[in-house]
């Protein structure tokens, strides 16, 4: 097993892995996400569950750190490799007969969902952190002096989303999260040697996957932009 | 039918190429690609040029000699050919023709079309062999049962000739479906089951220790493979590498 992360092999593996993983977190946090469209209490209660659960928050949240940063940094690692592998181009290269633009450029697809992500990030996490570990607030209420003023989750994300510039950001950020998962669902999956009676269904249900998240995560954005 | 041919030209491994233009008229549809590039080097070397230098050499799609990068696609925009078996008619009168060796770092030019594929070569000597003994002794193949399917996938992964079109048409000049097509050939079957852990994991580390880039799923080298050989050979490669490695 020793050195298997230094083999071509071994490093698509792990890439792929961490992409399952990411898929993964991506449609538990939709899940979670969509609720506020249907009930803002739900939303909510789940929200604060979430944020103050000590296996979410200490746990499973710094292992998804962990899993974005290793996808991320391994992914410019194997580009940079792979750029190596091919010192000079074609003067023509029929690139589109042979596949398809979205598997030939997961490194920009890559790069503006990290940008994406770091929006992201300043948008939501960082208060979120912020508010919890550095101000010491982890009531998770609109008014923590005051018990009935309900939690301030919803309130937050609607609060966001008004702002049309911002809606514009994030339906940019979905759309290349589209096209990421287009390729990058049936390509984990091959990446660890699953290729076999199922994976023509497999291919269909990435598919699907790979628009609807997006197009929900889009949805939930405009929904809130719209209806506030 | 009138062409006009951009070729790379380069003297030699260690001098830079350039495209150079060739005019080429009364191209007969029914002409292989490579009588093609004999008619011009008949022309080349009337005229006292130095002819265009390009591999070949059985010219019926089996000994994976033939090259060439043809208007961006290895063997041409014919599917499941060699350029060998690559014909004119697939052209039309008055096209130019985009004519390129294969692009790889471990696939270094030697000569105008002609590049050094010897590095599948180390590869297949690290580990794409079986040992059987020849003394005499030898046991006939059909005394050990083996079931269609997987005979079958094992047939079709060995019909790889290795001519690079997938390290060519790759975006990353990645070699797995090679590499993958000669690991599945004795994966599937018992006669490689003895050396299988050794094989895989000398073959992986010569492919390395060449150059090659990392797959990325792309697809382009079943595309582009003359032999049709399958992505699933790469899935059962990344299979065998994992169980070899853990």
């Amino acid at each position: 097993m020793s050195g298997i992360l230094n083999s071509s092999i071994g490093r698509k593996f792990a890439m792929a892995l961490s992409a399952l993983f990411l898929m993964i977190f991506i449609l538990q946090h939709f899940s979670i996400n969509i609720l506020s469209v249907f009930s803002p209490d739900t939303f909510n209660n789940v929200s604060h569950f979430m944020g103050t659960f000590w296996l979410v928050q200490f746990v499973l949240q710094p292992i998804l750190i962990l899993g974005v940063l290793f996808h991320f940094i391994m992914g410019f690692v194997l580009e940079i490799r792979n750029n190596r592998a091919r010192q000079k181009s074609y003067i023509k290269d029929n690139g589109n007969a042979k596949s398809t633009w979205m598997s030939r450029n997961m490194i920009w697809s890559g790069g503006f969902i990290l940008i994406f992500l770091i929006i992201h990030f300043i948008d939501f996490w960082i208060p979120e952190i912020n508010t919890k570990y550095i101000v010491g607030d982890a009531s998770g209420l609109q008014d923590p002096n005051n018990i009935d003023s309900g939690f301030r989750y919803y309130e937050e994300l609607v609060h966001k989303f008004e702002p049309l510039w911002r809606v514009a950001l994030y339906c940019v950020g979905f759309i290349f999260l589209a096209l990421h998962l287009l390729h990058g669902f049936s390509s984990s999956f091959q990446s660890i040697g699953a290729n076999n009676k199922y994976t023509r269904g497999l291919k269909g249900f990435g598919k699907v996957y790979a628009v609807g998240i997006p197009l929900g995560f889009i949805f939930i954005a405009v929904y809130h932009h719209l209806s506030h | 039918m009138n062409l006009t041919l951009k070729i790379w030209r380069q003297k030699n491994a260690k001098t830079k190429g350039k495209m150079v233009d060739y005019p080429i008229k009364d191209v007969s549809p029914d002409m292989s690609f490579l009588e093609m590039l004999d008619v011009l080097n008949g022309q080349l070397i009337t005229n006292g040029d130095e002819p265009v230098s390009f591999d070949h050499d059985c010219r019926e799609g089996i000994c994976g000699s033939c090259s060439l990068q043809i208007n961006g696609e290895p063997h041409g925009p014919d599917r499941g050919v060699t350029t060998c078996q690559l014909h004119m008619r697939m052209f039309n009168d008055g096209d130019t023709i985009f004519i390129e060796p294969f692009r790889a770092k471990a696939f270094p030019v030697i000569k105008d079309l002609i590049v050094d594929r010897s590095a599948f070569d180390r590869i297949q000597q690290a580990g794409g062999f079986i040992s059987v003994n020849t003394s005499g002794n030898t046991i006939d193949a059909n005394t050990i049962p083996i079931n269609k399917h997987d005979a079958d996938d094992a047939f079709s992964a060995a019909t790889c000739i290795g001519c690079g079109a997938c390290v060519a048409a790759c975006k990353n000049a990645s070699a797995m479906l090679f590499v993958g097509a000669k690991v599945s050939q004795y994966a599937l079957l018992p006669q490689g089951e003895i050396e299988a852990t050794d094989r895989v994991l000398n073959m992986v580390k010569q492919m390395d220790v060449e150059g090659f880039g990392n797959c990325t799923n792309t697809g382009a080298c079943e595309i582009e493979c003359p032999k049709g050989i399958s992505l699933k050979n790469i899935a059962r490669l990344n299979v065998e590498y994992l169980k070899a490695s853990f």
